[in-house]
């Protein structure tokens, strides 16, 4: 994961694509996932996970610092045996401009 | 009602998945595990002497029959043991289930004895990966890991089970259905369409055939459109013996060691269309110079392959067995005669070998020779290093599954395991393993499993005393320093092989070595045959590491090569 000063405003949400990932819901999900991030060297700017419904399932946000790439990650989460959903938001996601105004 | 402990249920799972061999150690975590198999009538245990042989093992019975290989491990030390032979198992797309014992759930995160975190080291080397949290799951978790092992791109799957967890009692009403294969649809038409389209328009394609044709058994539909198409076609590693090495079409392997005519065909050709096949950096040498006038039609059945290096003009995601069915129909016959008379010339100009390099006492030679003695429905195995590239080059494989080696790792010590599991896979047939003294040290404790289960192994040790490509590339890219490359010690493999108990013999200089291999392949059981190599013998034609594959050095008439 990267940060660097010239993102912080991207880093807030605005214009940086959003995946939105519905996922099992277990102790090893996270590892998972952010594996499939650090050993693709893929960049992942934020990262926001919940419960949903009665606990079985969890949302994922991931917020993606990647154009290039974005195809090919999208597909390799795909490919998770424990993501059942992905969802793509180009324009951001106001879950992570509300958690701007927190942090 | 059915009621048993955690360690009972896997292995009837086992027995219901028709699994018929396990290739393990046992250790205090899976002892339960074990206690359990000691149970059972169908399933035979192969006891190995170090984890990484059992994993290598499974992998050769896998590879050999296309079905799932298993393999047992304790926690620790047992799982750390196992993770190259699963990591390879994940490059080569292999379905290996391997089950782990784990420290009971109490203890884990406490450092206990033997405690490693075996489903976090394993996440990124597995096509998925459990750590069983209650015995019940178990009904769901071993049926899913082996349909999740089989189906699509195959790969391996580890299953951590808790000592505790194998110990606990669980009771249910209904078995569940075995876990299988799923078959996977067939690429679109209207892309199919587009992509005939484009191969009836090509006047240089070249189709490449990958591992995955293997895996498919896509390998008579491939032949299907090379012949309508008179498509010349090219292999990977993994795709050797997807089409006969005879075929008139067929150009042998790409790449880093392909032959020089295929090579300069490829940054000729108009047309690339990969099946199978995954653009490694072995293959296509520097990508972005890698068939540089192509269009690309690329066939996989992981989505996430297609234009992962090189951007594809039409991908075809789908069952490549399937989508090469489809496709076959709409290729219109041509004869590409000009194509086919300028690969003629290339390859009667570069030939893989010469009469020299083919006398029995030299590399070339003693491959061609076991060939001309294997049975047709023989196996070869191979480690890892030169012995492996020339094999490679020059051995006629003629059908799928006929070749189990390391591609994607190139993990040296693969080559003894792997091959007595194909051997216990098929103990009728005999099973060759070209090896070097390097790669054979890296799993030489082995020997004692093919003695013990005394298979039709037979073992040549093409013997240069190095670590003859290391060797090879400081020779050519270090200014000749020669370091740590270089064995100081000679070592008689003959007598370590006679110390496990099994036939040996040392090829003396000047002996002759046809009426050894007659002998060797002439009778049953395991074998050994030490072959000394010119350190000297190199490997030709080579491509640099990062270099184009229009870079090649060495090989027959190189010299003609502007």
């Amino acid at each position: 994961m990267r940060n660097s000063a010239n993102n912080t405003i991207k880093a807030q949400g605005k214009d940086m694509t959003v995946l939105e990932l519905t996922v099992n819901n277990h102790p090893g999900v996270m590892s998972h996932i952010c594996n499939l991030f650090s050993r693709r060297a893929y960049n992942v700017e934020g990262i926001v996970c919940i419960p949903i419904g009665k606990g079985e399932t969890s949302r994922m946000w991931l917020q993606v610092n990647e154009e290039v790439k974005l195809e090919q990650i999208i597909k390799q989460v795909k490919k998770q045996e424990d993501v059942l959903e992905v969802e793509r938001h180009d324009s951001g996601h106001e879950v992570f401009l509300r958690l701007a105004s927190v942090v | 009602m059915q009621t048993m402990n955690g360690a009972q249920l896997i292995i009837k799972l086992l027995e219901r998945q028709s699994i018929d061999k396990i290739a393990g150690i046992p250790g205090g975590a899976n002892l339960p595990l074990y206690d359990a198999l000691c149970e059972s009538q169908t399933i035979r245990h192969i006891l190995c002497r170090h984890e990484q042989g059992a994993g290598f093992l499974a992998q050769g019975i896998a590879r050999a029959t296309g079905g799932a290989g298993v393999c047992f491990a304790t926690s620790g030390p047992g799982a750390t043991n196992i993770l190259t032979a699963i990591a390879d198992a994940y490059l080569d797309s292999i379905p290996v289930v391997c089950i782990t014992g784990q420290v009971p759930a109490s203890l884990i995160g406490t450092d206990a004895f033997q405690e490693v975190d075996t489903y976090g080291m394993t996440i990124p080397i597995t096509k998925h990966n459990y750590l069983v949290r209650k015995a019940e799951d178990l009904l769901h978790i071993i049926p899913r890991a082996f349909e999740l092992a089989l189906s699509g791109r195959p790969g391996p799957v580890l299953i951590d089970v808790p000592k505790d967890v194998q110990v606990a009692e669980v009771s249910f009403e209904k078995w569940p259905t075995p876990g299988s294969r799923q078959e996977q649809p067939p690429a679109d038409m209207e892309r199919l369409r587009a992509a005939a389209d484009m191969i009836n328009r090509a006047k240089r394609p070249v189709l490449c055939l990958g591992g995955g044709i293997i895996h498919a058994g896509a390998s008579e539909e491939a032949k299907g459109l090379i012949e309508r198409g008179s498509i010349p076609a090219t292999m990977t590693l993994m795709g050797l013996g997807s089409l006969p090495a005879d075929h008139y079409l067929s150009m042998g392997m790409l790449g880093m060691h392909a032959a020089r005519s295929t090579n300069i065909a490829l940054q000729d050709c108009d047309l690339f269309i990969a099946a199978g096949a995954r653009f490694d950096d072995r293959a296509t040498g520097k990508i972005v110079e890698f068939c540089p006038e192509a269009n690309v039609i690329h066939m996989d059945i992981d989505p996430a392959e297609v234009s992962k290096l090189k951007a594809a003009h039409i991908g075809l995601v789908g069952d490549v067995k399937q989508t090469l069915g489809k496709l076959i129909p709409l290729i219109t016959p041509n004869e590409r005669e000009i194509w086919r008379n300028q690969i003629e010339v290339l390859q009667e100009t570069y030939p893989m070998t010469s009469p020299e390099a083919t006398v029995p006492d030299k590399p070339y030679g003693l491959i061609l020779k076991v060939a001309e003695l294997l049975d047709e429905d023989g196996f070869v195995a191979t480690d890892v290093g030169k012995h492996q590239m020339w094999t490679a080059q020059v051995f006629p494989f003629n059908r799928p599954r006929q070749l189990l080696t390391s591609g994607g790792l190139g993990t040296m010590g693969f080559g003894l395991p792997a091959a007595i599991g194909a051997s216990l896979a098929y103990p009728d047939k005999t099973v060759v393993l070209f090896t070097g003294d390097g790669s054979l040290q890296m799993n030489i404790q082995e020997l004692a499993t093919a003695v013990e289960q005394d298979l039709n192994v037979k073992i040549i040790v093409m013997n240069n005393n190095s670590l003859g490509l290391v060797r090879q590339q400081q020779n050519l890219f270090y200014q000749k320093q020669i370091f740590a490359s270089d064995f100081q010690i000679d070592i008689d493999f003959a007598a370590i092989a006679k110390g496990f108990g099994m036939k040996a013999y040392n090829a003396e200089p000047g002996c002759d070595l046809d009426q050894l291999f007659e002998k060797v392949l002439g009778q049953p059981g395991p074998c050994l045959i030490n072959i000394p190599i010119a350190k000297e013998e190199e490997v030709y034609p080579m491509v640099p590491p990062g270099a184009s594959n229009s870079e090649m050095l060495g090989g027959c008439n190189a010299e003609q090569c502007k």
